[in-house]
């Protein structure tokens, strides 16, 4: 039977996969471990879901720990999270003392596998407290930090510093994020899973019957963007773009986003952009379960151009996925867009709802443009943005944790 | 032959963060004189490594700040010509850097500067040096391999080579060249590459191109 690296292999190339071979070859037997929070859900849980059977693959000892908590303790990491992203919102000691009990509960139970790996990777600010607890560790730990911390509530942070403070390492999504540690902070960007739900490849079939399910018509312009309904993805913008491109070509637009039943400002936000759409009938607002995979996929492979007109943005990994589907994408001047879609390469960035309207018009009246940049944008996903480069920085980060701290780390090999 | 079996290296490398940030043009060049020559590195090469997009306008990191965030195109452009492989150090590379900056901010009436969130960060990398495992003694056997070799191992062997070897040049020249003169034409065609204004996959092909018209132009090809 096919095994992943192979699957892979098809997509990537096969040097790149051998490249990754050799590079996992000093790690053989070396026991990895990760934890966080959630084993389903989630950009974490999704990542380790592959990552993890990968390492294996690879001769790396690699298990994966998910914490457990109450409540409270879900209640606090939340407000941390959000905190950490900007919210100005502090945590009650009660609350931090319920974060500080459930990390040393885990701990223990845990004790024994993380203090014997040899590296340990703790995802998010969840278990970030483990160290403090651990007294006889034999590895290297790392923190990695998956939020947009570029601008955090600072009290909170300050906090969460005297955990992380110790670690051998931390690993930031973009250097933006990256706050100022007495260790090496390395960067490694997010990456979207070619073989998902969400990225596969799918029938033509298949695109169809998902936009007739919608009354989507393919006859007509389709452009997209998904994200959840949050002003700063700024939906009331991108309506304003689509009206400006209606005066002059026939377009349909698309705004689709995950359920906002416990969220309720996104329920707010929701209300908002359906009042200020009018009922127009070219405009499609579709409320999606978290786990519509496919009919995400369906709808980018479906449009002619997506757009991800965000004010402030993390990494952005829709517009990862709209490239990696050989679609042009209008994107915010913010947060990974800016890495991710080169003006007159693979997309257009924008600052206002009148450059999206110009750039939407300028594309669809140029459909060789278009379609070049569409082969752009997949390429540029393919050499930079797959999860098989995110295994690659991840061994090569532990390869440098292990056998090496200085810029250029060279493995035992013989001169020429 | 004479000549030691070529060995196949890779390479790949990892980006850190060196915390350091610039808004304007003199926090730049404030940054750039005690910086980590890691940094300075990372940002004229170590694009070719980390993500990157195709037909870059502009070569380096630098360049590409000064050109989209600063607006500064006078500086970008002076910016970007610069070719690091001439430069016997990464310190005279990082005076010639500074130099520039000085004499732009020396011209100029105001300071440029860029609004937040578009401030140049300054990242250092790490490279991990490992073992393909594959050597040949044939260099029409090492043209064929190079379609297949890894972004990782073009980088050392023509990029990375130029800070190891005395005269600054690539691997392959330098190995080829160990074969006395029987391979001239060849070291010549390889030595006429710029690695610069391109990417590692264009790169790779320039390379087994001028390998292949080589060896199958039959400038030399029987003695192979």
């Amino acid at each position: 039977m096919e095994n992943l690296l192979e699957k892979y292999a098809k997509i990537v190339g096969v040097e790149v996969i051998d490249h990754i071979r050799q590079l996992a070859n000093p790690l053989k037997g070396a026991r990895i471990l990760h934890v966080n929070s959630t084993k389903v859900g989630g950009g974490v849980a999704e990542i380790l879901n592959r990552l993890i059977p990968l390492k294996r693959e690879l001769g790396i000892d690699a298990e994966w720990e998910v914490i457990t908590g109450e409540k409270e303790f879900y209640k606090c990491t939340k407000k941390m999270h959000n905190s950490l992203q900007g919210d100005r919102d502090d945590i009650s000691s009660d609350l931090l003392a319920v974060y500080e009990k459930t990390n040393l509960q885990n701990f223990e139970r845990l004790r024994d596998k993380l203090e014997e790996a040899d590296v340990v990777f703790i995802h998010d600010p969840q278990p970030a407290a483990f160290l403090h607890f651990s007294k006889a560790r034999k590895g290297k730990w790392v923190w990695r930090c998956h939020i947009d911390v570029s601008h955090p509530y600072r009290p909170v942070w300050k906090y969460l510093r005297e955990f992380v403070k110790d670690y051998d390492a931390s690993i930031w999504s973009l250097s933006a994020f990256a706050q100022s540690l007495n260790h090496p902070l390395y960067l490694i960007p997010p990456s979207i899973d070619p073989l998902s739900e969400k990225n596969i490849e799918l029938p033509e079939k298949e695109i169809s019957d998902f936009l007739d399910s919608w009354n989507i018509r393919r006859d007509c312009p389709i452009i997209t963007q998904i994200s959840r309904f949050d002003r700063f993805k700024d939906p009331i913008g991108v309506i304003q773009s689509y009206r400006l491109v209606k005066n002059y070509v026939p377009v349909q637009l698309v705004l689709a986003g995950g359920g906002a039943t416990d969220d309720p400002e996104g329920e707010e936000v929701l209300r908002e952009v359906r009042a200020f759409a009018e009922d127009d009938p070219d405009i499609h607002i579709l409320e999606l379960p978290p786990d519509a995979h496919r009919a995400i996929n369906a709808l980018q492979r479906g449009s002619d151009i997506i757009i991800q007109k965000s004010l402030k943005e993390g990494f952005g990994l829709t517009v990862t996925e709209g490239l990696w589907k050989g679609k042009p994408v209008i994107g915010g001047d913010v947060g990974g867009i800016k890495l991710q879609v080169i003006n007159h390469h693979c997309g257009f960035r924008v600052n206002t709802p009148e450059g999206a309207a110009m750039r939407i018009r300028y594309l669809l009246k140029h459909r060789d443009i278009m379609e070049t940049m569409g082969m752009n944008a997949r390429q540029l996903v393919l050499d930079n943005y797959l999860i098989t480069r995110h295994l690659r920085e991840y061994l090569t980060l532990v390869v440098a944790l292990l056998l090496g701290s200085e810029e250029k780390i060279e493995l035992n090999y013989p001169s020429h | 032959m004479g000549n030691q079996p070529f060995r196949i290296l890779d390479s790949a490398l990892i980006a850190i963060a060196t915390g350091q940030k610039a808004q304007n043009l003199r926090e730049f060049r404030d940054i750039l004189k005690n910086i980590h020559s890691g940094s300075i590195y990372y940002h004229f090469w170590g694009g070719l490594l980390h993500p990157h997009f195709d037909e870059p306008e502009f070569q380096n990191d630098f360049a590409v700040w000064a050109a989209r965030d600063l607006h500064d195109l006078k500086i970008a452009e002076q910016l970007s010509i610069i070719d690091p492989n001439i430069f016997r150090d990464i310190e005279e590379l990082r005076q010639e850097v500074i130099e520039i900056i000085e004499e732009r901010l020396y011209a100029s009436e105001h300071v440029p500067w860029v609004k937040a969130g578009h401030e140049f960060h300054f990242i250092r990398s790490q490279i991990v040096i490992f073992d393909s495992g594959i050597t040949y003694d044939n260099p029409r056997k090492l043209a064929e391999a190079i379609p297949k070799m890894s972004l990782g191992s073009i980088f050392f062997h023509f990029i990375d080579a130029r800070r190891r070897t005395p005269e600054s040049r690539n691997d392959f020249s330098a190995w080829l060249s160990g074969f006395n003169d029987k391979y001239t034409s060849l070291i010549s065609g390889l030595d006429e590459i710029d690695p610069y204004f391109t990417t590692l996959n264009e790169l790779r092909q320039e390379i087994y191109k001028v390998f292949n018209n080589y060896f199958k132009g039959g400038r030399n090809g029987k003695s192979a």
